[in-house]
């Protein structure tokens, strides 16, 4: 039961039912709104700070100890920009299609187990509400896109729809390989089945599922769809001030939420030794934020062919692959040794990984016209 | 080290395969006329010996009684360059073939030359303004252009 | 079932991150795939040419820095040298010396952006640039400790250069010189065995050894194309002929050889800077030479090799104090004609690193 839950019940000794029904469900929003837009803020404010240390430079350093009002001012910044619409853009599209990003990104969270007990709502079928909820926002982008009534918003809009496509596959099933462990779709069942991190005993279906989310969330090396170089900012070129600012916030919010996800489903949630569960699961999401931005600042772009081949020809088999091999595990191995599966399943993934790295060549070449 | 070739011995090997076609020769330079150019570009690029299959630069003069291509030549097989030029009287409508399907790099060259210098090159497959834009009046590296 | 798609036309520029300054491309694409690019330019020209048929000689200099902003002096260099060629002017012995150390480094200056810029096109988010910065920064103070200056110089004169150069450059030159190779193996290490560097680099972009020649492309784009041409060693102009270095050579002629081939000639500069730091003599550093020169009446076409290519000057003189007609071979402008042929084919995400391997300066292409 959750702690929503629990102060429901006891809500409904002393208030009206309807009262006592309404209450939690707004303080929760409240609680998680307010967790996510200030994790936001601080992650904005990290990120920048850290590619800062990559980059051999400071990062934003002036704006209050150590640059911890930067995002603030940033955000006042563009909050006070003028609003542009493309004279020739589909207004209302153009106006729906911030929210409808932002939104399903806000939405993840009321899954996500925060603590024991501290979720939202702990929906049986939690981690499915996750991958359908997540791909909304994919909708979103291509309203941007469309509606901008620029080329290179075009371009990008398609690109995404590639791109979610084709990654939706490969990690959806790495999530079905932790699924066939739990024997349970929710989200405090995957965290609590957890005694041993699930990236210990399936690393390749960890490293399907990181690729897949990354590019999910349009990271690098996968960041086509915003790719400066090429289109420039690709769909989010025709936005300004606060509707800017929605796709930031998205954008740094997807981040968050896919780290959060990434914790529970296989770096073991909020479980862990010694301090409490939520400075945990916390420890746990800038861990995996902190690779996402080591990536992004190391690593160039891939290719639109490129990442379509690495969706198809590495990514998805691969996953088969793994889900066969964690169906065959979970079928014939004893529960009481799961350290011969770390090994099997480390095995098979250096092997997988090296195969694939040497028989598959990314992308085709030159096109005739 | 770069050879400069005696332009007299080029001028007279090219009289031998084109007669009339070599206006004035020195130590330095060939100077072909305007008529002949395409033909004498096409012999120095091809014939053994010479192989100018690199042209380094092209530009123009403007000696207000003619106007002056000039072409640099180099062949990378031999290391040896030469100066290739032709002359053009007519003021109004000053024209020269062009050499793009000899030598691509000319594309750009004679297209500025024709934007500055007012120039038509014969031939050229998409003769544009390149540094000025469409609808300029006049070629300002013309010494009367004010 | 097949799709019915229409190529559209985009406008690439003049304001786009990676146009590297006000260049324009007219894309055809269909779809993703670049079916026609037609390039645009003159959006920064200044009538250099013009403007230079009614000033002297050495006033001239400075319009030369402003042609290749990122290797200035190189410019001054080819200006000069053609000037003298003209005039048939001497120089001392330790301008020569002062006038190659500055073109190396220059050169090393002008590759570091190249390669920086160009793993920017690729998609690598600033880092790789700002890491060749750390070491151009080095480079810009040197030149700063020379001539006060950290973009346009204006060092060299007619006749050898403005003025010595001050006690302490030497020591910091050569604390740069020895720690330099570091440098140039940390960012291989960091970029050559990248494989999205590979995959997105190797076989793109390709310029075939017969039209590289045919385009009369130079520097680093020809070399990387297979030719062994470097005017340095092919027609040694100044006093290139006493030192020994190598020249890279590609084999394919795509983006990676033409990155690899920039990564490799950074080397030899360091090279070059080494032995004539050893050998640099004590003497005079400009020759006596009139203000306003008046060369005899003739024409010269001095050219040398610029970080990016071949610069020539190409001046005609008929006696008097300013040049009868100046006339500037701009590398980049020539090296750009192939484009339409490297890129037809391929991605945009393609013609935006082929362009950028190209390493254009915009105000040399429009000047």
């Amino acid at each position: 039961m959750t702690l929503l839950e629990q102060f429901q019940l006891w809500l409904a000794t002393i208030w009206p039912e309807w009262a006592a029904y309404i209450t939690p469900a707004i303080v929760g929003i409240v609680v998680v709104l307010a967790f996510v837009l200030l994790t936001v803020i601080v992650f904005i404010w990290y990120e920048r700070r850290l590619l800062g240390r990559f980059q051999i430079r400071l990062g934003p350093n002036r704006l209050g100890p150590e640059g911890i009002f930067q995002p603030i001012a940033t955000a006042l910044k563009v909050l006070l920009k003028e609003d542009i619409v493309p004279a020739k853009g589909d207004k209302l599209v153009h106006w729906l299609a911030p929210v409808v990003v932002f939104v399903p990104i806000l939405l993840i969270f009321a899954v996500v187990p925060f603590d024991k007990g501290a979720i939202f709502s702990d929906l049986n079928v939690g981690i499915v509400y996750v991958v359908a909820i997540s791909s909304v926002s994919a909708v979103g982008i291509y309203m941007a896109g469309w509606a901008s009534n620029n080329k290179y918003a075009l371009i990008a809009a398609l690109r995404t729809i590639a791109q979610m496509v084709s990654y939706e596959l490969p990690v959806v099933l790495s999530i079905i390989g932790v699924v066939l462990m739990v024997g349970s779709l929710s989200m405090s069942q995957i965290v609590e089945s957890q005694n041993i991190p699930f990236i210990i005993l399936q690393p390749l279906g960890f490293v399907i599922f990181f690729l897949g989310t990354v590019a999910e969330m349009n990271r690098c090396p996968f960041d086509l769809l915003e790719a400066d170089s090429e289109i420039v900012a690709g769909y989010h070129i025709e936005y300004s001030g606060m509707k800017f600012a929605m796709f930031y916030l998205g954008e740094y919010g997807h981040a968050l939420a896919y780290s959060c996800i990434i914790a529970t489903l296989f770096l073991g949630g909020w479980q862990g030794p010694l301090l409490p569960p939520i400075i945990w699961f916390l420890i746990k999401i800038v861990a995996v934020f902190s690779v996402i931005v080591w990536m992004r600042s190391t690593l160039p772009r891939l290719r639109v062919d490129q990442l379509m081949a690495f969706a198809w020809k590495c990514l998805l088999p691969m996953a088969v692959i793994n889900l066969f091999i964690v169906a065959a595990e979970a079928l014939w191995l004893p529960e009481a040794l799961p350290w011969i599966m770390v090994v099997v399943n480390f095995a098979f993934a250096s092997i997988l990984t090296l195969l694939w790295s040497r028989l598959f060549a990314l992308g085709g070449g030159r096109v005739e016209v | 080290m770069t050879v400069a070739l005696n332009g007299e011995e080029v001028a007279k090997k090219i009289t031998e395969v084109f007669p009339d076609s070599v206006a004035a020769a020195n130590k330095v330079t060939v100077v072909v006329t305007s008529k002949s150019l395409y033909q004498v570009a096409e012999f120095l690029k091809n014939t053994s010996g010479l192989d100018f299959d690199y042209l380094n630069n092209l530009t123009a003069v403007d000696y207000i009684d003619y106007f002056e291509v000039i072409y640099h030549l180099t062949s990378l097989k031999h290391n040896h360059s030469l100066i290739l030029k032709t002359r053009c009287y007519e003021r109004d409508r000053p024209i020269v073939p062009s050499v793009v399907k000899i030598w691509r790099t000319a594309d750009f060259q004679e297209r500025e030359v024709y934007d500055l210098m007012g120039i038509t090159f014969e031939g050229h497959h998409n003769l544009k303004r390149l540094l000025l834009w469409e609808g300029f009046v006049g070629h300002p590296l013309r010494r009367d252009y004010l | 079932m097949s799709i019915k798609t229409e190529p559209f036309i985009l406008n690439m520029g003049p304001q786009h991150p990676s146009t590297h300054g006000v260049f324009r491309m007219r894309v055809t694409l269909d779809g993703e795939v670049v079916v026609d690019v037609e390039p645009v330019i003159g959006y920064l020209h200044r009538g250099i040419e013009k403007l230079a048929e009614g000033r002297t000689y050495t006033q001239n200099i400075p319009f030369t820095d402003r042609l290749d902003y990122l290797a200035s002096m190189t410019n001054n260099f080819a200006y000069v040298l053609a000037v003298e060629k003209l005039a048939g002017i001497g120089v001392p012995e330790r301008a020569e010396y002062l006038r190659i150390i500055m073109a190396e480094m220059m050169r090393i200056s002008s590759h570091l952006m190249a390669v920086g810029f160009f793993l920017n096109d690729l998609g690598a988010m600033m880092t790789p640039v700002l890491y060749m910065w750390r070491e151009r920064e080095k480079l810009l103070d040197l030149f700063e400790m020379v001539c006060g200056q950290r973009l346009t110089y204006n060092y060299m004169r007619i006749g050898g250069v403005s003025h010595d150069i001050p006690e302490e450059f030497l020591p910091a030159l050569k604390r740069f010189v020895a720690e330099m190779p570091k440098f140039i193996d940390e960012y291989d290490q960091l970029l050559a065995e990248n494989e999205i560097v590979l995959t997105r680099t190797k076989g793109v972009g390709v310029l075939p050894e017969d039209l590289a020649i045919n385009t009369a492309a130079s520097g680093p784009v020809l070399r990387a194309s297979g030719v062994k041409w470097d005017i340095r060693r092919a027609d040694p102009y100044s006093i290139y002929d006493r030192f020994d270095f190598d020249i890279p050579v590609g084999s394919v002629g795509d983006c990676y050889d033409r990155y690899w081939v920039r990564i490799q000639e950074m080397r030899q500069s360091v090279r070059i800077l080494e032995q004539a730091v050893a050998q640099l003599p004590e003497g005079e550093v400009c020759a006596k030479v009139f203000q306003l020169l008046r060369p005899p009446v003739g024409e010269v076409y001095g050219h040398i090799e610029a970080p990016k290519g071949e610069l020539g000057f190409y001046l005609v003189s008929d006696n008097s104090i300013a040049p009868y007609r100046f006339h500037i071979r701009p590398p980049t402008l020539i090296n750009l004609t192939a484009l339409k042929e490297m890129v037809i084919g391929w991605k945009v995400a393609d013609l935006v690193i082929t362009f950028g391997s190209i390493d254009v300066c915009l105000g040399e292409i429009d000047r």
